[in-house]
């Protein structure tokens, strides 16, 4: 059988292969674990010195506060606020806290006490945190003084706060980056892998001559493109159930939906994705080119499918252009069904789009196809 | 006829690769494609495979039209094209199933014919080497024996002996005449006229243009009676005062011997021994020859050029 033979030729040289074969399976695994330590938005144990004036017990119940949120860890307990400046500037220390000589008393009085705070604003994420996590902190706190004044003055239980904002995160409650991330990184790893394995794999046959023979013998062009495709969609699907696999065990992620959807729309987006790769092949002409296109083409799959950065604060232009990308659909599919389990009737409108652009992408590639030289 | 190819054209921009070529080759026929490089001897094999679509013109394998019925004139076809173009990661039984398997040959013949003909080419004991590591000549012979594992009836070689030596190339040229007597028809490309030779007839490719086919006994007849051999020292100056003589229109080294193409062998045959002995040039012979191959591509192609301008 024609087909058959092709793809056993093409596993014989993938296995023969050494660094293609790594960079299919240990490429993936090592991906995840970059974006899933590095990319991580989750700032924690920012840095804090401390210049604590009153130390008192008042003091030291404020700075537990700090302490107990895990977002800060106080290194540093100084003497004056120019440590503070010098621990800051010299990057010891990314947050300071002076705390004045009368805080006790002021508290105690019954008045607002002044706390100042400082942050490093020179990485603006763990700025942004670090800024709402210090008033969030500082809040509770006085909160808590308050109803102890209160309570102190014998109006407890009357004063329970006029209106209480509760705020409450779904689907990724502790707001993990890597949940977020190791979904998307499928879509990323899939489209990445089929793009350069197939288009290289393809223009190989034409850069080392081997094309030449394959031309003269009877495989069909339709043949010659599922004998190339196949081996690279089992590839494929055995990478997508490493990361799955990966991100479970080593991130945690837990898997909310149905995974046979997963593998099933994960299949429809290779499509697209292999057709891109024939694409490629079909206009380069030696293996360095075809990977270059790939990579080329990666760039706006990356950016513009909202992967990294959440597609509605793009300008208006931009989204546009979003959607012409396949990603961004998947990216969607893939973070419903992981992080919230939605089924396939809340995808709907993903599938679709999916499914016009594989059926485009690969129409397009397979009439450009030829088994010919010229 | 096996091969029939009717004045096929292609052109790569401005470059005219093939001009009109036709041919036609017979079971039990080796015909030689000579000219030199960039004549567009690998572009006509490529149109005859199909490999090319030809701008004009049409090619049939065993009566199967390559454009129409590509699948039928392959299944008749071997080529060994003038590239190594088999697989480097594969080992030699390996690519030689593959390209038995994707062309139908059942495994049980498989099995037997790839046994059969790695013994025909002296491959035997290679079966696991890589082809990748094989030498020039070894990766010929394989390359030979992925060609026929199909059993073709036609069978394309593109250069087979380049790069190989001797001794394999006189392997080669007896395979070929195996191949002949079973009824096979054969096109070789080739730059070497001890080749073309051997060949049924031969056609004289030039810029993409056939300037003549024939028997090599047919085409070394135009020049019978045209051709002096001169054996004289010192050669330089020889070969000098011999183009000097009016009659004489070409002088080519062979070794240490001149051929000289003359108009008429008469004039050069009475006046050359005086010319040269005054000059101080010792003459050892100077007789008419039989005419070789080269002689008469030499002159074919001078005339060409002469037509062009
Ligand atoms: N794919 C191509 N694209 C553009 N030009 C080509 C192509 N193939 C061949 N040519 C041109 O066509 C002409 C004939 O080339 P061809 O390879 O057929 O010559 P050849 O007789 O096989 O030469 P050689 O003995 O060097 O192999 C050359 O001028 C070559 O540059
Ligand atoms: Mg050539």
């Amino acid at each position: 059988m024609r087909l058959l033979a092709l793809i056993r030729k093409e596993f014989i040289q993938i296995i023969r292969d050494p660094r293609t074969l790594a960079l299919t399976f240990a490429m993936p695994v090592i991906q995840l674990f970059l974006l899933g330590y590095a990319a991580t938005n989750d700032v924690r144990n920012i840095a804090l010195a401390v210049f604590d004036q009153d130390r008192s017990p008042a003091s030291r119940e404020l700075l537990d506060a700090y302490r107990a949120a895990d977002y800060f860890r106080i290194d540093f307990d100084v003497d004056s606020e120019i440590e503070i400046r010098q621990l800051i500037d010299s990057g010891a220390a990314r947050a300071g806290m002076v705390i004045p000589p009368d805080y006790s008393e002021q508290i105690a009085a019954g008045h607002t006490a002044r706390v100042a705070f400082v942050i490093d604003g020179s990485d603006p994420t763990l700025a942004g945190t670090a800024l709402s996590a210090a008033t969030l902190i500082g809040q509770a706190q006085s909160t808590d003084i308050a109803v102890e004044r209160l309570s102190r003055q014998g109006q407890l239980a009357a004063m329970d706060p006029a209106i209480e904002v509760r705020t409450q995160v779904w689907y990724n409650p502790d707001l993990v980056s890597a949940y977020y991330m190791i979904p998307a990184l499928i879509g990323m790893i899939l489209q990445f892998l089929t793009t350069i394995l197939t288009s290289t794999a393809i223009v190989r046959e034409r850069e080392r001559g081997t094309i030449e023979q394959l031309i003269i013998t009877p495989i069909r062009s339709w043949e010659l493109m599922i004998g190339k495709l196949a081996p690279y969609v089992i590839v494929a699907f055995i990478d997508t159930i490493e990361i799955l696999i990966a991100g479970i065990l080593i991130f945690g992620v837990p898997i909310n939906g149905s995974l046979p959807l997963l593998l099933l729309l994960s299949g429809l987006f290779l499509v697209s994705t292999l057709g891109i790769g024939l694409l490629i092949s079909t206009i380069s002409n030696t293996q360095q080119e075809a990977m270059l296109t790939s990579i080329f083409t990666m760039l706006p799959s990356i950016f513009l499918s909202g992967f990294f950065f959440p597609l509605a604060a793009m300008p208006q232009f931009l989204q546009w252009i979003s959607y012409a990308i396949p990603l961004r659909y998947f990216l969607i599919v893939v973070r419903g069904i992981v992080l919230k389990g939605v089924g396939a009737s809340a995808l709907l409108p993903e599938i679709i789009a999916l499914s016009v652009f594989a059926f485009i992408v690969m129409g397009v590639a397979a009439k450009r196809f030829h088994k010919r030289l010229d | 006829m096996l091969i029939e190819a009717n004045n096929l054209h292609k052109s790569f921009g401005d470059v005219r690769a093939v001009d009109g070529v036709s041919l036609h080759v017979a079971a039990c026929e080796a015909y030689g494609l000579v000219g030199p490089d960039g004549a567009g001897k690998t572009t006509t094999m490529r149109l005859l495979v199909g490999a090319f679509a030809c701008d004009e013109g049409e090619v049939r394998i065993a009566g199967h039209d390559i454009r129409t019925r590509p699948e039928d004139a392959r299944s008749n076809l071997g080529y060994l094209p003038q590239r190594f173009s088999l697989y480097s990661d594969l080992t030699v039984q390996e690519n030689l199933n593959f390209f038995g398997e994707v062309r139908g040959v059942t495994s049980a013949e498989l099995a037997q014919r790839g046994a059969e003909l790695l013994g025909f080419v002296g491959l035997k004991g290679f079966e696991q080497r890589l082809s990748g590591q094989l030498s020039g000549g070894m990766k010929q012979k394989l390359g030979l024996a992925c060609a026929l594992i199909h059993q073709p009836r036609v069978l394309l070689l593109d250069e087979p002996t380049g790069g190989v030596d001797p001794v394999t190339r006189q392997d080669f040229w007896q395979l070929i005449i195996r191949l002949l007597a079973d009824g096979v028809a054969v096109i070789v490309c080739t730059p070497y006229m001890d080749e073309a030779v051997r060949c049924n007839r031969v056609g004289f490719l030039s810029q993409g243009r056939l300037l003549t086919q024939g028997s090599p006994r047919e085409l070394t007849a135009r020049l019978e009676g045209r051709v002096l051999e001169l054996v004289a020292e010192p050669r330089v100056r020889a070969r000098q005062l011999s183009l000097d003589d009016p009659d004489v229109e070409d002088a080519q080294t062979f070794g240490n011997r001149l051929h000289l193409r003359v108009r008429a062998a008469a004039g050069p045959l009475e006046r050359l021994p005086g010319t040269l002995a005054a000059a101080g040039v010792q003459v050892t012979r100077l007789k008419p020859i039989a005419p070789n191959l080269e002689d008469v591509f030499i002159a074919l192609l001078e005339e060409a050029e002469a037509a062009h301008v």
